[in-house]
């Protein structure tokens, strides 16, 4: 029971940490830590609290940064309950981002159909992106972090020489648009965020909640899955295909990492890019997985946290105070989660106490 | 003779459990003074308070006769008290000496005085006769060793009192005789020493009194002298208990496993099983005796689908699954209460209701296309509780991990037995248990046996084998060196045979 109320505390009070280290480190610079934490209300409600005004187009902007992390933190958790570790989220979501850049360009299909067509490649590739890994943990035992990493950087070299030779730019960075079909931008969700950037990515970002969810909770697969990623002995002993297993874990985690790559180029973008470097997905993805406790409402939670801090870095700067203190904060408090047990060891000597005293002020 | 030792009227509450309510326990100076209790009976508890792991909620201790607060461990220490822990606290890739040092290293200067170091811990092994090799290293030293090197770590720290927490589960029965020869000694020399353990043999053998508690509560101390081994045992289990396993005769049937020039690799690579054959029939036990090592863990594996085979066939039912996949064999007809129940035979981080399913939770009434239903799963888990008297808090929604072993082995068994198997291979289903939950496991494989399942039963325990099997086939090199009829053999036929001195198959 202690434990379960811990899986709730230790985040919070890591989150916790984190913000107040971010206010010391603020202070250090000399500024005013509480226009830090306004900006932060401002970027995720769109109210500034100095004004009362309110600004529809930065909740819009806020919801763009939560979609890919809260998709690789998906990844990340998904894989982590098979007992994985998926440092990959990063490279599948450029795979899955190449591959939607082909069925953008070079597919023709009405609107509706012709971006589920885009969606579904960007989770094949993703797909397939994790899914080598996988196959060759469960074949050859090569650890998945090793794998992963490297094909990191297989997929971004890939995705920009595809984009140059393959696909082909208009000045050596971008291709030419995608056609009106393929986009998830559209003026009603632009229109009722002021102009920001808010597209309908955000429908399959919340499916996917549902669908880890789903299936890692409440069916045979997800059964299947957690019994390997617990015990991986104990899986094999009760019959359980242990290696397709892997397989189909590091593929599904890979698909949600395509998604959101599939979702950055139809959605935040209209066109395809040359990737100038890692754009740090996965790794945010890694830290929202951590701090959501690698199930689907805590990366949901996590995610919306992560992306709120991400859309005040604007504000922040516009306000003096360097955007590199949310990129402190966050780090901070995945410091503060990888602190689990001496924070459970601190809550066990406090709850002691006041049992203790408890105890007595009972006694007559 | 003073009492070193007192805790007196402890009391201490757990969540939902009173795991200790006012026991006293009085430990005289210079005595080997057993702890006695079953799985659950608060031992562990009442031994943690009085090494500082956990704080009594009422009660007071003395030691020596003065009242103490043991806040941790550290304390405890400083009073003379250590532990040699169930599970070795050990760092593998160190020598023994580097172990024993660990944390009190003598300095010459900037640098340890290993020389001193070693001197000291040769001095005191042979003081006590433990005769351990200072310059060993951990990982290529035995089990018995390594627990010898537990107790060196306290000698060392001049702990005047030693708490064994189940010393001899991990140990051979060598070992056994060789450690409580080490506790007399122990004793002689003025060390006091207290033993918690469920194994009223080893009390009988070395202990001068013994406590015995019962669900939390102290059921008395008496002199072991006096006092006979059923006395002990129904006091623990609070009725009498048959030490005797009743069995009506076997009626063999057809052979429902058979093994035919079976030959397996072991971790080394080299073969660990070796032209082996047996059969089991429908309605009898088998009983697999042998020294440790021996094959019995390849063997089991092989019938079981864990590990591959070189060479050789599996019948179940006629049928070869020597190259079947472990689903298969599951779904065929192969029970199995494996080895180790911990790696294989449960997922600690699941809830029991999700272990008692882990090979049906696929099928009808747990699933229905893919998804799962956890009322049924639920239901399952109430009835065979209910059934197997599977202890936990919770019910199905017990963490596994919190359960004590001998509810855990149960859990094992209930789940095996209710799957209805035509064949089982029953491993170790014993080690660790109290004689409580012996007694039970004993009779439900009997009766499996009495419903016509062939049972092949492998154990590293003369006794159990002895007591259970209709048949034995002892196991020596990865080959079986003899098949007796239970009725008529003793434990210095199979020892003989198990020692590797040759016999005709029967």
């Amino acid at each position: 029971m202690a434990n379960k109320r811990n899986a709730v505390l230790v985040p919070l009070i890591a989150i916790l940490g984190g913000f107040v280290l971010g206010a010391l480190v603020v202070l250090g610079t000399g500024r005013d830590p509480l226009v830090m934490f306004s900006a932060m209300f401002q970027a995720s409600t769109g109210i500034n609290p100095a004004t009362g005004g309110y600004n529809p187009r930065l909740v819009g902007e806020f919801l763009v940064q939560v979609m890919p992390i809260m998709l690789t933190g998906l990844s990340v958790a998904f894989a982590f309950r098979s007992g994985l570790f998926n440092i990959g989220a990063e490279g599948q979501l450029i795979a899955g981002s190449t591959a939607s850049i082909g069925v953008a360009l070079f597919v023709h299909a009405p609107p509706g159909l012709h971006q589920l067509l885009i969606l579904l490649a960007g989770m094949a590739a993703g797909g397939l992106w994790g899914a080598l890994p996988g196959w060759l943990k469960a074949r050859f035992n090569v650890h998945e972090v090793v794998v992963t990493i490297m094909m990191n950087y297989v997929a971004f070299y890939l995705n920009n020489w595809m984009v140059l030779k393959v696909y082909g730019t208009i000045d050596g960075i971008k291709t030419v648009k995608f056609p009106e079909s393929a986009v998830l931008r559209d003026s009603f969700l632009s229109s009722i965020t002021n102009g920001s950037q808010f597209h309908w990515g955000f429908v399959p970002v919340l499916l996917a909640v549902a669908v880890s969810w789903f299936l890692v909770e409440k069916t045979t697969f997800g059964f299947g899955l957690r019994a390997v990623g617990f015990n991986k002995e104990g899986a094999r002993y009760a019959g359980m295909k242990v290696e397709a297993s892997i397989v189909w874990s590091m593929a599904i985690a890979g698909a949600f990492a395509g998604l959101a790559g599939s979702i950055i180029t139809i959605g935040t973008f209209s066109f395809g890019r040359v990737l100038p470097g890692m754009e740090g997905y996965g790794m945010d993805g890694i830290a929202v997985a951590l701090v959501g406790a690698n199930t689907a409402v805590g990366v949901f939670l996590a995610a919306i946290l992560f992306g709120a801090l991400k859309a005040a870095q604007t504000i922040m700067q516009v306000n003096s105070i360097p955007k590199e203190i949310a990129s402190i904060i966050q780090a901070s408090i995945v410091l503060f989660i990888a602190m689990k047990l001496g924070i459970d060891y601190l809550l066990a000597r406090l709850s002691r106490k006041a049992e203790r005293a408890d105890g007595e002020g009972s006694k007559p | 003779m003073a009492f070193v030792i007192e805790m007196l009227d402890i009391t201490k509450d757990f969540p939902g459990i009173r795991a200790n309510d006012r026991i006293t326990l009085q430990v005289e100076e210079g005595s080997i003074h057993a702890l006695l209790g079953e799985n659950g009976a608060g031992k562990s508890t009442l031994m943690s308070i009085l090494f500082g792991l956990y704080r009594p909620d009422s009660g007071s201790i003395k030691v020596r006769g003065k009242e103490v607060r043991i806040t941790d461990p550290n304390v405890a220490n400083g009073l003379g008290i250590g532990m040699v822990h169930q599970h070795f606290k050990l760092v593998h890739n160190f020598t023994v000496t580097e172990n024993i040092i660990l944390g009190l290293e003598p300095r010459k200067g900037l640098v340890i005085d290993r020389r001193r170091a070693a001197a000291r811990v040769s001095e005191i092994s042979r003081l006590y006769g433990l005769n351990v090799d200072p310059d060993s290293r951990i990982e290529d030293i035995g089990v018995g060793m390594q627990q010898r090197v537990e107790i060196l770590k306290m000698l060392y720290r001049d702990a005047e009192i030693l708490i064994f927490d189940e010393p001899t589960a991990v140990l051979t029965p060598q070992e056994i005789t060789e450690l409580m020869a080490i506790m007399k000694r122990l004793v002689g020399e003025g060390k006091t020493v207290l033993l918690i353990t469920h194994k009223l043999r080893e009390i009988k053998e070395v202990a001068d009194s013994c406590t015995v508690l019962r669900r939390g509560r102290l059921i008395g101390t008496v002199p072991v002298s006096e006092t006979s081994e059923e006395r002990m045992a129904e006091m623990m289990v609070g009725r009498e208990v048959n030490f005797h396993v009743d069995k009506a005769p076997a009626k063999p049937g057809e052979v429902v496993l058979r093994v035919e020039d079976l030959d397996v690799m072991n971790q080394k690579g080299v073969l660990g099983v070796r032209k082996l054959s047996l059969e089991v029939r429908a309605g009898e036990i088998l009983g697999i005796c042998g020294i440790d090592g021996n094959g019995q863990t390849e063997l089991i594996k092989a019938i079981t689908g864990l590990s591959p085979i070189v060479a050789g066939r599996i019948l179940l039912g006629g049928v070869d699954m020597a190259k079947s996949g472990i689903k298969e064999r599951v779904e065929a007809g192969l029970g199995h209460i494996p080895e180790d129940r911990h790696r294989h035979g449960l997922i600690l981080d699941f809830r029991l209701s999700e272990n008692l399913v882990i090979h049906a939770y696929a099928r009808t009434p747990f699933a229905r296309f893919g998804i799962l239903d956890f009322e049924a799963i639920g239901k399952n888990a109430d009835r065979l509780i209910e059934e197997f008297d599977v202890r936990c808090a919770q019910g199905g929604a017990t963490p596994t991990r919190s359960m004590s072993g001998g509810n855990q082995q149960k859990a094992i068994v209930a789940r095996e037995l209710d799957r209805s198997p035509r064949a089982m291979v029953v491993a170790q289903p014993t080690r660790g248990l109290d004689v409580g939950a012996i007694e039970y496991i004993h009779k439900r494989i009997i009766a499996e046996r009495d419903s016509g399942k062939a049972i092949l039963l492998v154990s590293l325990e003369l006794d159990e084998i002895l007591d259970v099997s209709d048949r034995i086939a002892v196991i020596h090199g990865g080959r079986i060196v003899g098949v007796l009829d239970a009725a008529k053999t003793d434990e210095n036929e199979l020892g003989l045979l198990m020692a590797g001195s040759k016999k005709e198959v029967a």
